[in-house]
């Protein structure tokens, strides 16, 4: 059966899991049913075969759900995500949302409302794969940028597909600047017309933005409506398969050292974390104590930083510099028993970028 | 022979690295030390400044810390958190005398 879509489900509980497998068979698409106890697992599934669904847990040892979730909208922009969790917060609830996910369920509310839940993941299958950007479905870019030009909208969009990040500044429904891989302006703004598919946010107008784009909005959409099929992407898909095989790597990697979490901080710009939401606090602090402790080293005459450990009855941190990047990687307590925490924080940094 | 070491005799130009542990209050203020009095109290005082800032950030980052080490190439800074104070010690890495892990 050719055509029969295929749901992952991702749940620590393996009780819960059966639960699904036997409920989901019961939608009239009759869907193939697939299930994952770890995010690492559901990941490698979906690199393994395509899915049309993914129906995750929110909170998992190790890669929890959101994190998942940041994974699918990097690297599978086309696969329908659902969040069924028991998580009542509503924090999750928006920033599973933010995450753009199709549906968040509690678990409660699915089983007192079966037929609905079951109904909609029905309506979930039917749409079909086409080109359009989540947030709106099946709406271009280019309808996504009149409906704010004629709406005469100040906002600024902020699109990404897969690992690229684009953004595009609109004041009182004119087009003033974008922005994507260090163009600006006109160029970037072209380049940017260019992605079929993606996800997008509207972020607060930035009415002091300096105007980079002169010409009109339709003017524009025109020139790259006529242009559009003539030029190659081929350049955006080399960049996503890189950045969908390092991916692939640093989970396999986190998974196989038994690391509790990782961030690895740039010296400018966000950093990439693996199964942790504080990433940008956790980076923060990061450079602070190895700028601090590279201060007190000056100033005692103690010698370079070679690293800091940090614990609490939870978990053990390491911070250390490794050529032009900062590590933190956490570990849980039982990790540290061998004392041979360094040697692992080490090896799993040294391959990091391998 | 001991003349000539009286002649070139000169102020050593690498400082001392400290040795013992010091207990600080939350404002970075020394209430007990085992470290000579010979080593500038200053250093003393930004080390122990540096130690809370690193466990106040933790905090920050909801990351708290109970014990803190900074491993420098020959020194080590081993710092516990006691009730918004500490207790540091510093243990110098040398060839000479190393302390494990």
């Amino acid at each position: 059966m050719e055509n029969q879509p295929k749901i992952l489900v991702l749940d620590d509980e393996a009780d819960w899991l059966e639960m699904c497998r036997q409920v989901l068979t019961q939608l009239p698409s009759q869907p193939e049913i697939r299930t994952a106890q770890t995010g690492a697992n559901a990941v490698a599934q979906m690199d393994a075969e395509p899915f049309r669904l993914l129906i995750c847990d929110l909170k998992m040892p190790r890669i929890d759900g959101l994190q998942v979730l940041a994974i699918v909208r990097r690297r599978f922009p086309d696969l329908r995500t659902v969040v069924l969790t028991g998580l009542e917060d509503e924090e999750f609830r928006s920033r599973a949302y933010a995450l753009g996910v199709d549906l968040f369920w509690l678990k409660s509310d699915m089983q007192q409302n079966m037929k609905m839940f079951l109904d909609c993941l029905e309506s979930l299958l039917g749409r079909d794969l086409a080109d359009g950007f989540r947030g709106i479905q099946n709406k271009s870019l280019m309808d996504i940028i009149q409906m704010e030009c004629l709406s005469r909208n100040s906002t600024l969009l902020r699109l990404t597909r897969g690992p690229l990040v684009a953004k595009i500044w609109i004041q009182d429904g004119e087009l003033i600047d974008a922005e994507v891989q260090g163009a600006h302006g006109e160029a970037a703004f072209r380049k940017i017309l260019f992605w079929k598919s993606g996800t997008f946010e509207n972020l607060p107008a930035e009415p002091h933005h300096p105007r980079a784009i002169e010409k009109s909005v339709n003017a524009l959409l025109l020139e790259s409506a006529q242009s559009i099929d003539e030029l190659d992407t081929q350049q955006t898909e080399i960049i996503e398969k890189t950045a969908h095989r390092k991916t692939v790597w640093r989970i396999s990697l986190v998974a196989r050292e038994g690391a509790e979490f990782v961030v690895a901080v740039p010296p400018e710009g966000e950093p990439e974390a693996w199964g942790t939401q504080l990433a940008e606090p956790q980076a923060k602090w990061t450079r602070s104590a190895l700028e601090t402790a590279r201060r007190l080293s000056e100033r005692l005459e103690a010698g370079p930083i070679s690293h800091i450990a940090g614990s609490n009855a939870e978990r053990n941190v390491l911070a250390l510099p490794r050529e032009n990047k900062l590590f933190l990687v956490g570990w849980t307590p039982d990790k540290a028993a061998d004392g041979q925490l360094l040697e692992k924080t080490k090896k799993l940094v040294a391959s990091w970028d391998s | 022979m001991g003349f000539l070491k009286k002649i070139f005799r000169r102020t050593a130009a690498v400082q001392e690295l400290p040795s013992g542990s010091l207990t600080v209050d939350r404002n970075g203020n020394t209430i007990t030390s085992t470290i000579s009095s010979a080593y500038p109290s200053s250093l003393l005082k930004e080390i122990a400044r540096d130690v809370l800032k690193l466990f106040q950030e933790a905090r920050d980052a909801q990351m708290p810390l109970a014990e803190i080490s900074l491993h420098f190439a020959s020194l080590r800074v081993t710092a516990r958190e006691l009730r918004g104070g500490a207790i540091i010690f510093l243990f110098p890495q040398t060839a000479m005398l190393q302390i494990p892990g």
